[in-house]
């Protein structure tokens, strides 16, 4: 026994180490037939890491505080030692987190990957999207440019319109009156330790739960049915180390040539991940003549503008943009079908799917337009399908004409 | 099917209309822009000393960072540092700000990230724009920003332009600008010396922009090892998994 050896069977008597190892890497079986649309969930963790070393090193030099912020982040990207590279990797990185997440769910829609038994890893994800989106919003007050400052503005008014509370309510998010010094110190210390917090406990418990069940697949079938005899090993299971950690280093470098080209040549990305208006100190004074959100927030401002206000109250189009998130946990159970995977749906499952993506991207980009009589037309529409998809499903799954699953997984 | 048609034309035509509304009523000329040109960078910044640092701020640039552009730092001390002490220091402005407010009834913008908020081409148009307007505070108005509070600083290297209208169905438009009353230079030296100061104005947004590229080129060609070995790596692993 050497030096190393007993070093770990110290620990091990101590600290569940070689155990813990085993169960989620070297015999943690996941699906031999993983396809492309499988690197996005370790690509998501890879990012989350990225957005928390990233903002460590920001928040050495950035300052929380409505005089200083606007100049803090300049100083960063001009007299930090790499401060411009630190700040667009952080930038960048938060646009990209929405981009692979939201690949992510759409693999969960196509191959059925919040059905029976995984229907808590789904509802784990769908919060981990909300903490996200939080996230998101609460750090892009902290440049202090226009869109920060107006953004927040137009999105803590949107609290305002839920009835009888809602002034005082938006006031107490704010702290103050109007977007301010206050508001900007209390959302960096929800941006820098509170979701981060939520967040990593979120993806544990996403991926306890996953490795409980176990992984779906593009087949949608359970290879846990089919297990070795004596080993009692999934036939179609492989150990996830090494194959799937040799697999998703490949996944991880084409994601970083396409994040790097990004930060190295286009971090604006044309005004979508660094809006120009951003570029100007946040003025109370002066409302800039177009807010838009930043492009992953879109689809649901979209479904906001959709919605007319009732008795001049916007509370409706509130309602309807949290209601089109909230629907996102009921999914397990809306879907009837017999098969989970879209290799075995029918023709009606596919259509209503492509529809709700048309939907989605539909919305997301009208979001990003100034609001004009036919385009509101348009996000009606778009918002209509959008939220049918979900309450039509249990009806269209249940009678639409699906194909045998086989046995085994087919590669 | 006409109707099926007349709503797939509808679904195409209502987001280019949306577009549409919200674009600039004058055409933007394009800039000639070339961060990685020293001279005309370095002749930009001297342009930007002498006419925009008087009133305008560039308050997160500091001289020294001139350096980038090729200048020693006695070059930078004699020749464009004319309201700081010291080359650490940032690009200021002597006028006090509540001077300017009054004077142009807003105070002038800090440059400092202007072409990143205004963009490249917005700029170069702008200061081109100038034109003589007597019912202006200043003389001046601009074609690009109306009733801008700026006047025409660079008046003296461009001239004097007046505008020519032409009318759109109720409202007279200004149709072109034409010169006046030449400047010291003619109009092509003049759009050339704005091109060099835009560019300029497009560096200072980020002067670390050029070490960025050279940089991703590194990262990049890296990475595209770093794929081929891990490809392999990944092919030899999974090579008995059917």
């Amino acid at each position: 026994m050497t030096a190393l050896q007993k070093l770990l069977g110290w620990v091990d008597d101590r600290f569940p180490l070689t155990a813990t190892w085993k169960t989620h890497l070297s015999e943690y079986y996941a699906p031999k037939n993983f396809n492309f649309w499988y690197f996005f969930g370790s690509l998501a963790l890879l990012v989350l890491v990225l957005q928390i070393v990233t903002g460590i090193f920001l928040t050495m030099n950035y300052k929380p505080d409505a005089a200083l912020a606007f100049a803090s982040v300049e100083y960063i990207m001009r007299d930090v030692d790499w401060g411009w590279l630190i700040r667009y990797m952080h930038s960048t990185g938060a646009s990209m987190f929405f981009v692979v997440v939201y690949l992510h769910m759409f693999r969960g829609l196509m191959y059925g990957s919040y059905r029976k038994p995984r229907e808590l890893i789904w509802i784990f994800g769908v919060l981990i999207y909300l903490a996200l989106m939080a996230e998101a919003f609460l750090g892009y007050l902290l440049p202090w440019g226009q869109m920060s400052f107006w953004g927040a503005q137009v999105i803590v008014n949107l609290f305002a319109a839920v009835p009888f509370i809602g002034e005082d309510l938006s006031i107490w998010i704010r702290g103050d009156y109007v977007i301010s010094d206050a508001t900007l110190n209390r959302f960096f210390a929800f941006h820098v330790i509170a979701l981060p917090l939520v967040l990593i406990a979120l993806v544990a418990v996403h991926l306890v739960a996953l490795h409980e069940v176990g992984s779906n697949n593009p087949d949608g079938v359970e290879i846990k049915k089919k297990k070795d005899p004596v080993s009692h090993i999934p036939l179609d299971g492989i150990p996830f180390h090494p194959y799937y950690t040799v697999k998703d280093i490949v996944g991880v470098i084409v994601f970083l040539m396409v994040f790097t080209a990004i930060v190295f040549f286009a971090p604006e990305m044309g005004g979508y991940f660094l809006e120009a208006n951003n570029f100007v100190p946040a003025d109370p004074l002066k409302t800039p003549a177009h807010i838009a959100p930043l492009w992953y927030f879109t689809p649901f401002y979209a479904i906001l503008r959709a919605v007319p206000p009732l008795f001049g109250s916007q509370f409706p189009g509130v309602m309807a943009m949290g209601l089109s998130i909230v629907v996102l946990f009921f999914l397990p159970w809306l879907d009837r079908s017999k098969v989970k995977s879209i290799r075995y749906r029918g023709p009606i499952y596919k259509v209503a799917l492509a529809l709700f993506i048309v939907s989605f991207v539909g919305l997301g980009y009208l979001g990003l337009l100034p609001s004009t009589p036919i385009a509101t037309i348009f996000a009606q529409v778009f918002s209509v399908i959008y939220f049918l998809f979900f309450l039509l499903m249990p009806w269209y799954t249940a009678i639409d004409k699906t194909k045998p699953e086989p046995e085994r997984v087919t590669g | 099917m006409k109707r099926f048609k007349t709503i797939l034309f509808m679904l195409l035509a209502a987001p280019v209309a949306a577009l549409a509304a919200g674009g600039h009523s004058v055409p933007l000329d394009k800039a000639p822009v070339n961060v990685s040109d020293q001279e005309s960078l370095q002749r930009g910044a001297r342009i930007f000393v002498n006419y925009c640092l008087n009133c305008h701020a560039a308050g997160y640039m500091r001289y020294s960072r001139l350096q980038d552009l090729g200048l020693t730092e006695d070059q930078i001390k004699d020749n464009l540092m004319f309201a700081a002490e010291k080359p650490g220091q940032t690009m200021d402005v002597s006028m006090p700000r509540a001077d300017g407010k009054a004077w142009f009834g807003a105070t002038p913008p800090d440059l400092s990230v202007i072409a990143r908020s205004r963009s490249a081409d917005w700029l170069y148009t702008y200061l081109r724009s100038f034109y003589r307007d007597e019912s202006r505070p200043t003389g001046w108005n601009n074609r690009v920003f109306d009733k801008v509070g700026m006047p025409h600083v660079m008046w003296d290297l461009q001239g004097e332009l007046v505008p020519r209208y032409s009318k759109e169905g109720e409202h007279e438009v200004i149709e072109r600008l034409e010169l006046a009353k030449p400047g010291s230079v003619s109009l092509a030296q003049y759009d050339a010396m704005v091109g060099d100061l835009v560019n300029y104005l497009v560096w200072m947004g980020e002067p670390a922009q050029n070490q960025r590229k050279q940089l991703g080129l590194i990262v990049l060609a890296f990475l595209a090892v770093f794929f081929v070995v891990a490809y392999y790596l990944k092919k030899e692993f999974w090579k008995d998994i059917h």
